[in-house]
């Protein structure tokens, strides 16, 4: 098994939307609950990950220091998870039910470097 | 740890309420919005970290952090709750006072507070009940419009008169106000209205309709809680709707089809709300008044302890009645005291009671008059009769649902 990371990644506007009224955030918060569970039941949840804030700095040569959000990128990262699958055809395949798909947003699923060579 | 059914909704009404003690009723939005805040920062924590053992809880504490900020940022306090200005300003004050606004009877008093402010007198019913639903039970404009067969542009504009009006008065009303008396029987009134609303919807959606109900309900209980608002006519239009609620999973089936009462399968009626109602029935009858939700509730628990048509005492229910048409009379009341006499006396009875209503013609766009006047047609024999009064009322149908089950009807009377 291999270690996968998913980065959930979406705009402001795509968070607001898939918030809209009480009901619909827990039409979505339920979708999560049962996509998370999964992952859990079938053993590829390694770590839940952490949320992100999405305000931050973003520090640059000479000391620069600026504030993020990092305004030129459309979304932002807003968490991530570290999951364990058989290889990336596999861990994309598990994202296929993540959510933050039907809301507009993506996740970016990275594989974790081997370091046993 | 499970989401317990509708807790962004219900909490959403809760918090809204006490947020607007601190801010004022002219700041509504800002309160809408520290909400939106706190459950958009639940909804990513939690999705990736769970939900927390008391999401509740949870949800209080980041709305109360944030308040805490929007006040300490603002210049003034002055622009919050005028009599909570002072106590605001103070930094040694302002963490109680907001802790104080989210404590349970407070958070309870403020929803009242919100209720009732929302059935002023000067909006129209329909904007008091999709006010309601917005700010207590936390539904979206497209949502109540979804129910109410109406466009979500039309019910936002409804909204935002209704807010307008709300943030006039500077504060939210007040329970100690003289006029309490005649802004409960408003309330009572328009959770009754949002009530029948949902049990006799014209949406077809199941799902919705008992959502409607089961919020009037809701916040029914909610007035119970509060003792200057338990008054007997509240108890009364509690007991109604549990006992109507009751029959609601044998009233509309799986499929979706309608079966009126005299062919409900009664096991399926849920016998706690049953039980409920007739508790709170009880508790009713203090007081020198019967009102119409008495009355109403009484008719539904002879109704709810018959175990089958034939066994109702419908003798009871004509009385009731009667007794009706004397306080609250309407031709629908009308029509089901025909019906009730058509059972106890036999159909032609029913036919003389249901064509001597006085203003009939109020009746003439409504599809159960005439499939009631089928209904006993088809039981004195009259079977091509029935069968054109089931299709006149099939026309008149204002929902699927109902068109389904009247052209069941005549297409049964052969």
């Amino acid at each position: 098994m291999s270690q996968f990371l998913y980065l959930y990644r979406m705009t402001a506007a795509a968070r607001q939307e898939a918030m809209g009224t009480p009901e619909r955030a827990q039409q979505s918060m339920q979708r999560w609950m049962a996509w998370m569970g999964e992952l859990d039941a079938k053993g590829h949840l390694k770590d839940r990950g952490q949320p992100l804030e999405r305000t931050g700095k973003v520090v640059r040569g000479h000391k620069a220091v600026t504030d993020g959000p990092y305004t030129e990128a459309k979304d932002l990262v807003g968490g991530f998870t570290l999951v364990e699958a058989r290889d990336i055809d596999q861990a994309v395949e598990l994202s296929h039910g993540c959510p933050i798909l039907d809301g507009g947003g993506s996740v970016e699923v990275r594989p974790v470097m081997k370091m046993d060579f | 740890m499970d989401l317990s059914e509708h807790l962004f909704r219900h909490e959403s009404g809760r918090l809204v309420a006490s947020l607007t003690r601190i801010f004022g009723v002219h700041n509504l939005a800002l309160a809408e919005d520290v909400v939106q805040d706190a459950f958009c920062r639940a909804l990513e924590v939690w999705k990736v970290r769970g939900v927390p053992d008391n999401p509740s809880a949870w949800l209080m504490a980041v709305a109360k952090h944030r308040a805490l900020d929007v006040i300490r940022r603002a210049e003034t306090a002055r622009n919050f709750a005028p009599e909570l200005a002072r106590v605001l300003a103070s930094e040694w004050t302002l963490a109680p006072a907001v802790d104080e606004a989210f404590s349970s009877p407070v958070m309870r008093d403020e929803q009242l507070k919100m209720m009732f402010s929302c059935c002023h007198p000067q909006l129209p019913e329909e904007t008091q009940i999709a006010l309601v639903l917005n700010i207590l039970c936390g539904f979206g404009a497209g949502e109540i419009g979804r129910a109410f067969l109406t466009s979500r542009a039309a019910v936002e504009k409804r909204i935002s008169r209704g807010k307008k009006v709300l943030a006039t008065g500077q504060r939210l009303f007040d329970l100690t106000d003289a006029e309490f008396a005649a802004r409960l029987s408003a309330v009572r009134r328009a959770l009754y209205l949002l009530f029948n609303e949902g049990y006799h919807s014209a949406s077809g959606k199941t799902a919705i309709r008992s959502d409607l109900c089961g919020e009037a309900l809701r916040l029914t209980l909610l007035l119970l809680e509060a003792p200057p608002a338990a008054a007997p006519e509240t108890w009364a239009l509690a007991a109604l709707m549990c006992l109507l609620a009751a029959r609601l999973p044998a009233r509309i089936d799986i499929a979706g089809d309608l079966h009126p009462l005299l062919e409900q399968d009664r096991s399926q009626w849920d016998r706690r709300l049953v039980d409920d109602g007739l508790a709170f029935l009880d508790r009713s009858a203090t007081g020198p008044a019967v009102s119409a939700y008495h009355l109403e509730a009484a008719i539904a628990a002879a109704h709810a302890t018959a175990g089958s048509v034939d066994t109702t005492n419908w003798n009871a229910i004509v009385l009731l009645y009667d007794r009706l048409m004397a306080i609250a009379p309407s031709p629908v009341v009308a029509l089901n005291r025909a019906i009730a006499i058509g059972q106890r006396d036999g159909p032609e009875s029913g036919l003389e009671a249901a064509r001597s209503i006085a203003d009939s013609d109020r009746l003439h766009d409504y599809p159960f008059y005439p499939a009631a006047l089928g209904e006993l047609e088809l039981r004195r024999g009259r079977v091509e009769t029935a069968r054109d009064l089931f299709a006149s009322a099939a026309a008149l149908a204002r929902n699927s649902v109902e068109r389904r089950f009247l052209e069941r009807r005549a297409s049964e009377c052969v």
